[in-house]
């Protein structure tokens, strides 16, 4: 039953976490480059546009759900099983997420990439 | 890229883990959080090693928003990954775990996913297209007050 909760727990932190990079990303897309921005203006300007952006906050939410939802999961099982089973899950969606929402360019190298850190997350639990 | 936006993506790494540790330590104390009583959940918050890795992970946050600002999603993931290896490292050398061969050889895949994703021409071609609509985006809010306050 704890099992079944585990990983109920970690599907949500996979699809919550995805959810929400995609969202956060983009958030920053819009905003352009920190570095840049904070030139010319200042932390607070920063801040507020950051904070002004509605993908921002949504995807705040998606990362407060899978937040907790991980925290759960640590509670019922390892460390060693939950944090790599929803890290390797979590690249491979993300991957297909970028691809989909953001139309980032997923070429043969960052597959391969994301599939080799992936698996090597999951080695890690071994 | 840049020196200083190689020392961001590292940041990110090195927060990420250090945070990761100390969540996991404090939340072993705690013990187990049934549905039952989700106040112990949010009290977990109070918790010394909660809240130091809970600052840590704010840390790690302010980096990679700065990553995502200049870089793909799915360039910043795998670039970052290295903090799982320093998360197995943490393991070995302060929470005095044994790391097995199987983890030895996830750290070989993981690194070389790493070396992957942020080496040869075919990714700076990708940042070189991904930049300069984010710089000017970011002009056009600098330039004009106006096109805040429209949005």
């Amino acid at each position: 039953m704890i099992q079944a909760y585990t990983w109920s727990a970690i599907i949500v932190v996979v699809l919550a976490s995805s959810a929400g990079d995609v969202l956060l990303s983009h958030a920053m897309k819009q905003i352009g480059d920190l570095g840049a921005l904070w030139q010319r203006t200042n932390l607070f300007h920063v801040a507020g546009r950051i904070l002004n952006t509605p993908q921002f906050l949504l995807g705040i939410a998606c990362m407060t759900v899978a937040f907790y939802s991980l925290m759960f999961a640590l509670s019922w099982a390892d460390v060693s099983l939950v944090g790599p089973a929803a890290a390797a899950l979590t690249f491979i969606a993300n991957a297909v997420a970028a691809k989909i929402f953001l139309h980032e360019k997923v070429d043969k190298r960052r597959w391969i990439a994301a599939l080799l850190v992936a698996a090597g997350v999951v080695l890690l639990a071994g | 890229m840049t020196f200083r936006k190689y020392l961001v993506l590292a940041g990110v790494a090195v927060s990420a883990a250090i945070g990761d540790s100390l969540l996991a330590r404090g939340m072993k104390q705690i013990g187990s959080v049934s549905l039952q009583n989700l106040a112990h959940i949010i009290l977990a918050i109070l918790n010394p090693w909660v809240a130091l890795g809970i600052l840590f992970l704010l840390c790690f946050f302010a980096s990679y928003m700065t990553a995502l600002s200049w870089a793909d999603l799915t360039y910043v993931l795998p670039a970052t990954s290295l903090s799982y290896v320093l998360l197995a490292l943490i393991a070995k050398f302060f929470l005095h775990e044994q790391v097995s061969v199987t983890r030895w050889a996830g750290i070989a895949l993981i690194s070389a996913g790493v070396g992957f994703v942020t080496r040869g021409p075919e990714l700076t071609h990708v940042e070189c297209n991904a930049e300069p609509r984010s710089v000017s985006e970011g002009e056009m809010v600098g330039a004009g007050k106006h096109s805040g306050l429209k949005r």
